[in-house]
């Protein structure tokens, strides 16, 4: 098991009531696995991925990353953690503006403090490795959307992370492209035995799945 | 890549925001700079006008006005030339020398000029810029070098302690200053006829910036003789040992002198120490402004970058980067915002200092490079106070609220 959650519960405090984003959740992911999470909009999806990490803190209920429980640790731990181990993937891409492709390919390896040349021969490899080899140089807003998100893979990828985070990563994306994504997905999955998860309205993403976790007002409904 | 390459990425991205958020900072500096710059040289000036001085108690008959040391004893009133002999034969400690002198504004060939009547030895022992008109004479070390920081000089602090003495300043013998030596086309051993008398020009003084220029000096008994104001001067320059000026001296002489101002040279320039000390405090007041308006205004642009960069740390922060990480993106550029406001402000303030000093004070400014330095110190102190708070609101900030913006 690489992943566990016992009982999760996420309270929001909203307009004087309490709003159950997350409820009993309970779950376990084996290192490999693929796994999706659906479940219509306002269901706690978003919200369970970025608990998972620290991203957002539990009211209740246990985590356990590698053996370890990682809930109840500090934000420096988990800072860690999230550096060495985890790879994101947004909606939205989430590149730096100002940064070229390869520079923002090589922010993992400069907070991991990985040497430069290094970290010129990773993040062109990974690069090569989705097709941007070409691109190096570009701005983000000099990409096309699809190359946006193939560089976002590229960045949650290049410090070898053992989970990728992926919220809707095709969201934004036309169904050629999603395809696209979601097969590098895939082979990423299988090549570099990373596990993945993967938040996403999609019935097509969904099937990509190997794991599926269906969520319906912060509950898991089945799985 | 590392952070550092990427806090100087963004800082040069965006170059055109750093000229607003420099503004407040520059300006501050450049202002104390030019400041600092004009005052610096103008206390220069007061030391070189004591130490060219060389006297530093002045004895002038009542009625003298004393507004102006350099013009004071022309066409003044005069006193008894025995009050020289009074103060030789008093008890009176601390009086290392003494030179009488008679001055009158003559025409000389149609030109108006300061002819001053001087007792050789005792006037050129008390005036060391004379020194370097390499005059004739033996080296007299003061018995007292003044100690009092009025009267310090602030260069040459060794050459100070030397003084030279010319034995004899000849009957018919004169010293032109270099205007007036230009002014009657004078050098040395060229005649000039001063109010029907014949004189030998025996030296040409280098310029002094100071009314000397305009002065020709001849011994004493000559001009009291041509003026026919016999046994009378117009002033007495003392040089009196500064323990024994600030233990009486000037009362003790005021005793035995009636009827006469009996006043320090300290005394004489303290306007201009005056103005300088209200640069002083003008200085120190704009440092308490920009220390507030340059933190403030720094402080709320760093802010205003925080805000805008607020997804940005949260990827980062969500990509693992710690809050001393971006306390270091942050503090970085501000440092760097500090340099570049020192030196930008330095450069403004010592170019303002050197165009404008000439206009404004009457006086030639130089660079301080030493400034160069301050300024940058200042400016990152300034600048790092002021992005101490917004930096630490942003290591703050919840990385998972930023992720959701837009
Ligand atoms: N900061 C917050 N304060 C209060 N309520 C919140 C907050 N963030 C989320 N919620 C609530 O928690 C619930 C779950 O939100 P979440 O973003 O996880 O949904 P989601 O399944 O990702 O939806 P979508 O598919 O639209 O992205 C929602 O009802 C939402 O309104
Ligand atoms: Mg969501």
């Amino acid at each position: 098991m690489i992943l566990q959650g016992e009982n999760i519960l996420k309270q929001y405090q909203h307009n004087g009531g309490l709003i159950n984003a997350l409820d009993s959740v309970s779950f376990s992911v084996k290192k490999g696995d693929f796994v999706t999470v659906t479940g219509p909009s306002g269901s706690g999806k978003s919200t369970l991925l970025l608990s998972l990490f620290g991203l957002i803190r539990l009211t209740s209920g246990n985590i356990i990353f590698d053996g370890k429980r990682i809930d109840n640790i500090n934000d420096r731990k988990l800072t860690e953690i999230r550096k060495k181990s985890v790879g994101y993937i947004l909606q939205s891409f989430a590149l730096i503006p100002y940064l070229t492709t390869i520079q923002n390919v090589m922010i993992p390896l400069a907070l991991e403090k990985v040497p430069k040349k290094e970290q010129y021969k990773r993040a062109s490899e990974i690069l090569d490795y989705v097709g941007l080899a070409d691109r190096t140089d570009h701005l983000p807003r000099e990409l096309s959307v699809g190359q946006q998100q193939r560089v976002a893979i590229a960045r949650s990828i290049v410090h070898r992370p053992q989970i990728i985070m992926a919220d809707e990563p095709t969201g934004n994306l036309d169904p050629a492209l999603s395809l696209e994504i979601l097969e590098f997905l895939r082979k990423i999955n299988q090549e570099n035995k990373i596990t993945i998860i993967m938040v996403t309205h999609s019935p097509v993403a969904a099937g990509y799945g190997t794991m599926k976790l269906h969520l319906n007002e912060g509950k898991i409904v089945n799985s | 890549m590392t952070i550092s390459k990427l806090v100087l990425i963004e800082l040069w991205k965006r170059k055109s925001q750093l000229i607003t958020g420099l503004l407040a900072i520059t300006l501050g500096i450049a202002v104390i700079v030019a400041i600092q710059s004009v005052s610096v040289v103008s206390e220069q000036n007061v030391a070189r006008n004591l130490d060219n001085l060389g006297a530093n108690i002045l004895v002038l008959p009542q009625g003298a006005s004393i507004d102006n040391y350099y013009t004071s004893d022309i066409d003044a009133p005069t006193l008894p030339m025995d009050y020289v002999e009074r103060i030789l034969t008093s008890t009176i400690a601390g009086v290392d020398n003494m030179s009488p002198k008679l001055t009158r504004r003559v025409k000389v060939n149609g030109q108006s000029i300061v002819l001053t009547g001087i007792l050789p030895k005792s006037e050129i022992a008390s005036k060391p810029l004379w020194q370097s008109s390499g005059l004739v004479g033996a080296e007299v070390k003061a018995a007292c070098a003044p100690t009092e920081s009025v009267n310090k000089s602030h260069g040459m602090e060794d050459e100070k302690l030397k003084r030279k003495a010319i034995d004899t300043l000849l009957s018919n013998d004169c010293i032109a200053g270099s205007q007036v030596a230009r002014l009657l086309k004078l050098s040395a051993n060229s005649q000039v006829t001063i109010m029907g008398k014949e004189f030998k020009v025996v030296k040409v003084l280098p310029e002094t910036g100071t009314v000397d220029d305009d002065r020709i000096f001849a011994n004493l008994k000559d001009v009291q003789h041509l003026l026919g104001i016999e046994n009378q001067v117009s002033a007495i320059e003392i040089m009196g040992c500064c323990n024994a000026i600030s233990e009486g001296l000037l009362s003790k002489l005021r005793n035995i002198l009636p009827d006469t101002r009996v006043t320090t040279i300290g005394q004489i320039v303290s306007t201009q120490i005056e103005t300088n000390q209200l640069m002083k405090k003008v200085t120190l007041v704009m440092l308490i402004i920009i220390f507030f308006v340059g933190g403030i205004s720094i402080g709320n642009y760093i802010w205003a970058n925080v805000n805008e960069r607020k997804r940005e740390i949260g990827i980062l922060r969500m990509m693992g980067a710690e809050r001393r990480t971006i306390y270091k993106m942050f503090l970085l550029k501000a440092l760097i915002l500090g340099v570049a406001g020192g030196i930008l402000g330095f450069l403004i303030g010592t170019l303002a200092g050197v165009i404008l000093g000439p206009y404004l004070a009457g006086i030639i400014v130089k660079p301080v490079y030493i400034y160069l330095l301050w300024s940058i110190l200042l400016s990152v102190a300034i600048s790092l106070a002021g992005s101490l708070f917004p930096t630490y609101l942003a290591a703050k900030f919840d990385p998972h609220s930023n992720l959701q913006e837009d």
